[in-house]
């Protein structure tokens, strides 16, 4: 008795230590990246970095305002394009159709979800930048929103399949119709969860850099919305592979940014889930 | 059968028994009046706290099934109808009692200058007992029917004696003491009739859920 | 079986006592019903739920339905607004009629304005107490001869809420007890005026007092309406219930007054299931 207890003892211990450590772990390389990226690219934190254009090879100073545009250009670009795409696309594959359509929807989001991001990069050059004969900040959002769709679309799906049904029969049983009930009832009690999903789903593609190397490309000015245009993500690639240590330090300062904005985003959306009481299951 | 089934079938043995045993003291009540017995008036006297405790048990015994399984349907009806039985039944009890009394008090007196014939009062009211505990067991609301019947009849004999004795008293004031102990003992058998009467009544509506004294148009069935 | 079960016959049986003659021929027997189900029979895919029931909803009046989990008692209550149909592969046979004319080939948004439904868990809107009562009468353009608020006051007050939350109209409806949301489910469907009003197991998430309130609240609103409940209390239908119908595997086993239900049910199978014997 006493030696399967303390046996029983010793490999509760271990597991607990175990996960310990691996929590450890989790949190600890977050804080790495974090701690990584200011110690190299705090110095190059200047107000200049934020409002100058970057300067010639092998010049030091000189900032990155423009990626910081281009990036904001691109994606809310794409955002206004995979956003209400993939939310009706969600609603939709939540709400309506009989079995095989919906399926057929579900299944190819989860495929383009799969998708690696430089493949839907090499798809956007050949539909968008091949055809026009130039790189641009259209193709770019383009290439972002086709994977922004997908991700919007799950996620409004599940947080409208969440809604209990009761809250649809409901607003039904008072003499609503579908779209009054979707409408009115269930879009309103998902709410939450959807703009979550949205915010993280912005979040992830602000972050993107393959697909936009074959479509925006880069640029050393500011741009219009149909040149090649800088973003953070691109400027970070280019950068960091660079010959120049002034270019590095400039790098790890974007990188800095980017992974600031990333955050900032997530701790809007767990605001935004925390903030008052959802439905009741 | 569930633990519940049993408490309502303790219920309806334990007013078995009690039935039984209130029969025994009415028909001992009236034997130790006929054959001027002591032994069995001392035995209805004895049995009397028996039948007492037994109403109490049965009342307890149906408030604790009310409180707990809130019967509805027929263990309601049995509930509702043990209750009432139960009262009637110590009542017949408490009446063989008072026969017995009576009974002892005649046997210190000489008999009267001319027969009462009790005879056919007590086995109608005994045969009504009978019948109505008969009744209960095989839940026979025909039979229970049959005892509404005889009530009247118990009426007509006890009348008669009644007529007899008042006219003995006139003729010969000497028998008043007698006279009257006889007629209390009428008395007290044509109410055990009654009591088996609304002991018929119960079983009715334990049978049938019918109520039988509502006025009659509102029975039309 | 056929359509006999589910009329109300109390003088068909010797055994049988109204409680008084007269009242009992005039209210079931000549007084048109305010519903009928007529012969229905209800599948859900390939499995049926409902065998022929048939049952005749008098007007201002309660009608319990009982009977064992899965006897098919709710399945026939959501079938009386159609909120049946908006499951998938479900199939309805036979007529429902509201003042003699089928819903089952009327305007369902229409039918369900006329007959309100409120459910086993407290529903309420994740919207504020006021909003969840005027959602009804605003989607059902109710609101043109009368303003909100009185609307949203009448309401509130006919399902005897109004006391206890007049002071917090704009808060949460989730802000408010469990029992107080379900009466603000029960506002909700009042605020549209129904005609019936279709409760399955409201009480069943609730505590005693509030099951009581709510109890209280159906005998008052009978004047107004007609109401069936579906319970698994049956001291429940006992208290509330004018009549009664028991349901056993998809089939209506008995319909009465539901003192004889109680007293001296005529089927086997009802007195079984309501003294616990069943199964």
């Amino acid at each position: 008795m006493t030696s399967r207890n303390s046996r029983r003892n010793a490999v509760n211990n271990l597991m607990l230590t175990l996960c310990g450590v691996c929590a450890f772990l989790t949190v600890s390389t977050l804080f790495l990246i974090l701690g990584y990226l200011v110690y190299h690219g705090a110095k190059s934190l200047n107000p200049n970095f934020f409002v100058q254009l970057p300067l010639g090879e092998g010049q030091s100073g000189g900032g990155i305002a423009n990626s910081i545009l281009g990036s904001a250009e691109i994606v809310a670009l794409a955002t206004l394009i995979g956003l209400p795409v993939g939310f009706f696309a969600g609603v939709y594959l939540a709400e309506f159709g009989g079995k095989t359509l919906p399926f057929i929807v579900r299944y190819t989001a989860d495929l383009l979800n799969g998708i690696p991001s430089i493949v839907i990069g090499i798809f956007a050059w050949t539909v968008v930048v091949v055809p026009m004969h130039h790189f641009s900040a259209l193709a770019g959002a383009l290439a972002l929103s086709v994977m922004l769709i997908p991700i919007t679309a799950r996620s409004t799906e599940q947080f409208l399949l969440d809604v209990p049904r009761s809250l649809r029969e409901g607003a039904l049983a008072l003499g609503a119709n579908k779209w009054r009930t979707i409408a009115t009832v269930i879009v309103p009690a998902a709410r939450k969860g959807i703009m979550t999903g949205m915010i993280l789903g912005v979040a992830r593609i602000s972050g993107e850099t393959a697909p936009l190397l074959f479509t925006s490309l880069s640029n050393q000015y500011w741009s219009g919305i149909n040149e090649p245009t800088a973003s953070l993500p691109v400027t970070i690639f280019n950068y960091a592979t660079s010959a120049y240590e002034d270019w590095h330090q400039l790098a790890w300062a974007a990188g800095l940014v980017l992974l600031a904005l990333v955050l900032l985003a997530n701790i809007a959306a767990r605001m935004v889930i925390s903030r008052g009481a959802s439905v009741p299951r | 059968m569930r633990p519940f089934e049993e408490e309502f079938e303790l219920l309806n043995d334990t007013l078995q028994e009690m039935g039984a045993l209130v029969a025994h003291s009415v028909h001992r009540s009236v034997l130790s009046l006929v054959e001027k017995n002591e032994d069995y008036a001392h035995q209805v006297i004895r049995d009397e706290s028996r039948i007492d405790q037994m109403e109490i048990q049965i009342d307890d015994l149906a408030a604790s099934l009310i409180v707990r399984e809130q019967p509805v349907a027929r263990d309601m009806r049995l509930v509702v109808a043990a209750i009432k039985i139960s009262t009637d039944l110590e009542r017949m009890g408490d009446l063989a009692v008072h026969i017995a009394e009576r009974a002892l008090s005649l046997m210190t007196q000489p008999p009267l200058p001319e027969t009462v014939n009790f005879g056919e009062l007590s086995s109608l009211a005994e045969s009504m007992v009978l019948s109505s505990l008969d009744s209960f067991v095989k839940r026979d609301a025909q039979a229970a029917r049959g005892v509404l019947e005889q009530d009247d009849r118990v009426d007509r004999h006890r009348n008669a004696i009644q007529h007899q004795l008042t006219q003995l008293m006139q003729k010969d004031p000497s028998t008043v003491t007698r006279a009257i102990d006889y007629l209390i003992v009428a008395r007290k058998l044509e109410r055990i009739g009654d009591h088996a009467t609304n002991i018929a009544e119960d079983v009715i509506f334990l049978a049938q859920g019918v109520d039988v004294r509502r006025p009659r148009e509102a029975q039309v069935a | 079986m056929g359509t006999s079960p589910a009329r109300i016959t109390p003088n068909a049986s010797p055994t049988k006592m109204p409680t008084t003659h007269t009242e009992n021929q005039s209210q079931v027997q000549t007084a048109t019903p305010k519903m009928r189900a007529s012969n229905i029979n209800f599948y859900y895919g390939s499995f049926k739920a409902l065998h022929d029931v048939s049952l005749d909803f008098a007007a201002n009046k309660v009608t319990a339905l009982i009977g064992p989990s899965g006897c098919g008692k709710s399945t026939f209550l959501r079938n009386l607004n159609r909120i049946n149909e908006t499951l998938r592969d479900t199939r309805i046979e036979g007529e429902i009629t509201l003042d003699g004319e089928n819903i089952l080939d009327k305007d369902v948004t229409e039918i369900r304005r006329r007959i309100g439904m409120v459910f086993q868990r407290p529903n309420p809107f994740p919207k504020s107490i006021f909003e969840n009562i005027i959602y009804g009468p605003r989607i059902n353009g109710l609101l043109k001869n009368r303003s909100a608020a009185e609307v949203v006051e009448q309401s509130l007050r006919r399902a005897a809420l109004w006391d206890e939350v007049k002071d917090k109209l704009h808060d949460s409806a989730y802000a408010i007890s469990g029992g107080q949301q379900q009466r603000l489910c029960i506002a909700r469907a009042l605020a549209v005026d129904p005609e019936v009003l279709l409760l399955d197991e409201p009480c069943s998430a609730l505590d005693p007092i509030a099951t009581a309130k709510i109890e209280d609240l159906l005998v008052s609103l009978k004047h107004q309406c007609t109401i069936v409940i579906v319970t698994h209390n049956m001291q429940q239908a006992a208290r509330v219930a004018d009549t009664t119908g028991f349901f056993l595997l998809g089939k209506l086993i008995e319909h009465d007054k539901t003192d004889v239900i109680f007293k001296n049910p005529a089927k086997k199978e009802t007195e079984d299931y309501i003294t616990g014997r069943f199964g």
